[in-house]
């Protein structure tokens, strides 16, 4: 996968995002949850970027925020080196980018047939003329992602998990995007769905030129289809870069332990693998641990991973890595 | 050389399917959609289905017979041009006829019959009674309608728009949920009898109706819409949280556009049955005010106004007083039955 040669230049590029939520506590009193914070990260065209992390680490938000589906608290979104700033940029913006969301039987309405789901960007956006354009232009979008014309009138719960996804994959294609932000969109479909569903967007990036965003938390599918990886951890990146290198050499210990608990084919390996088990929950995002949010599970953890946050820095070609253990190791 | 014992499948055996074969072996179940069913279930519950026929009846008879019934509703019918007023036709008993219609019948001439006689003015009471059930009903349908466009933009918008917006909309709401309504009704109704409008709607076409009625339909349009947008409200908060709600905003979608096609579409069973429930006790207050004096202007008839005013004479002509009853309490109880079994047939989390 990482043979494939990118432009050099980022699609879309993020720089430190932050996500703050107002919780109320008290009757009158605001606590701040920091869902995302201080996030950066660039996607070349053509490139997927896979997103993983625990249950509750803001990888959605980071989606949803980079749509600004969520107003950003601080960051700039760039897209094609653009800052996308105003209403109208907003609205540019999301003709070009658009997002699968996770749940097929939620993220359909249920009172709208196939046709108008998917033609509903295209209403919204005006992209067509007359009547029988738009039913030209949903039938084509049908076809990219094998569903036949005479589902066209059938409503969302007629179909089954699998075709449902499809659906929600061909109303994100309508405006003929770029960057499709992937919301988790394979992890409530059964397995052998979800393969047919990995590879159906693996084909369309290669017929349409698409860019992704690819959010999940099965580490398989994930190496599946990304070229590069970020992880994430309590609303901050820890490490980014190539899917191969993640695999082969995690520097961040989070990394090491999620990447021993991928579940292998082979016995004989898997035997041979040792998994590093984290002691511990994920602390609560309205009161993270000073300084390095992991070093209260991190095996490594030093005074110093109390004081300060670690430099999100890279340390090889594209490997980046946010830990003081690993700063010292480079620094020898 | 062929392996007789062999387990593997002999290919040369089969032969491809045609496309007719194909065809055959493609089952598809018509496409059902929520509202096909919801109707499905509506007919099989008896009750619900005799009541959506009673209404129907009725509504039908008060658009239809006063078309063609020969007498009106403010024919006095003593009281012809040029003649001596004839008595003989007040306070007639249901079926009896007036001496000159009799004269008229021995002459082999076809006439009416009075149904339910006539009342003292001399006038035909059934048709008094179509044309109050024809008020009735347009008022508790008019009504219902004022209630449901005025709760749903404003239910919607709260419930979409959230947070201030929906604090100080659900106040106003509170506020004027916490008015005894009746006396809101008869102050407002007249109040409005003394003002500007009351004239304006006296001089226009719709002087027949009264400002009464419609002083009604204002008190209806400010009061009565607040439980109706409390319920869309709740509805809509709930609904736009569903993902497709957020999929709509990741298109681009606005606010308008979001209510219309998403929001509205999925809480239509609700709005639909409240404002089948809505009608009876529209017509319901209507009766009430009429009653008390307050409905529509003489001689047009509503029944309400026809119950009181067969009050005078109602140890003679109780019939006067049970007919219009029995009207409202028809229209009422078969309305409310209908809202019911809609509720039964289109809510989801009833029948699982």
């Amino acid at each position: 996968m990482s043979e494939k040669k990118f432009d050099e230049t980022p699609l879309l590029e993020v720089k430190h995002l932050k996500e703050y939520f107002d919780i109320n506590d008290g009757l009158f009193k605001t606590k701040k949850l920091k869902a995302v914070d201080d996030v950066s990260f660039f996607i070349r065209k053509g490139e997927t970027l896979g997103l993983v992390g625990e249950t509750g680490c803001g990888k959605t938000t980071v989606g949803r925020t980079i749509l600004n589906l969520y107003e950003p608290t601080d960051g700039e979104i760039y897209y094609n080196g653009k800052l996308i700033k105003t209403k109208e940029d907003i609205h540019e913006f999301r003709k070009k980018a658009t997002m699968v969301f996770q749940d097929p039987y939620s993220s359909l309405n249920p009172r709208m047939t196939v046709a108008d789901i998917i033609g509903e960007p295209l209403d919204v956006h005006k992209l067509y003329n007359t009547p029988e354009e738009r039913r030209e232009k949903i039938l084509e979008l049908m076809n990219h992602v094998g569903l036949n014309s005479e589902h066209a009138t059938r409503y969302a719960h007629e179909f089954s998990g699998g075709q449902r996804q499809r659906i929600g994959i061909a109303r994100a294609l309508a405006v003929n995007p770029d960057f499709i932000v992937c919301d988790e969109p394979v992890s409530a479909l059964d397995v052998s769905i979800q393969a047919q569903v990995i590879n159906m967007f693996k084909e369309l990036q290669e017929k349409l030129g698409l860019t992704y965003l690819f959010i999940a938390h099965d580490l398989l599918v994930v190496r599946h289809i990304s070229d590069r990886i970020a992880v994430m951890y309590l609303g901050r990146l820890v490490e980014l870069a190539d899917a191969a290198d993640i695999y082969d050499n995690p520097l961040h210990p989070y990394s090491q332990a999620l990447i021993s608990a991928v579940p292998v084919p082979d016995p004989k390996t898997a035997r041979a693998n040792k998994r590093i088990v984290l002691s511990g929950d994920i602390p609560s995002p309205l009161n993270a641990p000073s300084g390095c949010p992991f070093r209260t599970r991190c095996p490594y953890a030093s005074d110093k991973c109390a004081e300060s946050m670690p430099e999100f820095k890279e340390y090889k070609p594209g490997h980046y890595v946010a830990c003081h253990k690993v700063d010292e190791e480079f620094n020898k | 050389m062929k392996k007789r014992l062999t387990m593997h499948v002999d290919l040369d055996k089969f032969i491809p399917a045609t496309n007719e074969e194909k065809a055959y072996l493609v089952q598809m179940r018509p496409s059902s959609t929520f509202f096909k069913d919801g109707c499905k279930r509506l007919l099989k519950n008896k009750v619900a289905t005799v009541s959506l026929i009673i209404i129907i009846i009725i509504t039908l008879a008060s658009i239809i017979i006063p078309i063609f019934w020969p007498y009106g509703y403010e024919q006095q019918l003593g009281m012809q041009i040029g003649k001596p007023v004839d008595a003989s036709y007040n306070n007639l008993f249901p079926m009896q006829y007036s001496e000159s219609e009799l004269a008229r019948k021995a002459a082999g001439e076809f006439v009416m019959p009075h149904f339910f006689g006539t009342d003292a003015a001399g006038r035909d009471y059934f048709i008094r009674v179509i044309y109050g059930t024809r008020i009735s009903l347009s008022i508790g349908f008019f009504a219902s309608i004022i209630v449901l466009v005025i709760g749903m933009t404003v239910g919607s918008i709260a419930g979409y728009c959230g947070g201030k917006v929906d604090l100080v909309i659900m106040r106003i709401v509170d506020i004027i949920y916490s008015l005894p309504d009746m006396l809101m009704v008869i102050l407002l109704s007249s109040v409005l009898k003394q003002t500007e409008l009351a004239k304006v709607i006296d001089r226009s076409a719709l002087s027949k109706i009264g400002s009464n009625i419609i002083s009604l339909f204002i008190v209806f349009a400010l009061l009565y819409w607040v439980s109706m947008s409390r319920l869309i409200r709740g509805q809509i908060l709930s609904l736009r949280e569903q993902e497709y709600v957020l999929s709509a905003q990741a298109t681009g979608a606005k606010a308008g556009w979001i209510i219309k096609k998403h929001l509205i579409p999925n809480c239509i069973s609700v709005i639909v049955i409240s404002t089948a429930l809505q009608i009876p006790s529209a017509i319901f207050t209507e009766s009430y005010l009429s009653f008390l004096g307050l409905g529509v202007n003489a001689p047009m008839p509503s029944l309400g106004s026809l119950a009181s005013d067969a009050l005078n004479g109602v140890n003679t002509y109780t019939y006067r007083l049970i007919i219009p009853a029995v009207v409202i309490s028809l229209i009422v109880l078969s309305l409310n039955l209908f809202g019911d079994g809609l509720r039964d047939a289109f809510d989801p989390k009833l029948n699982g």
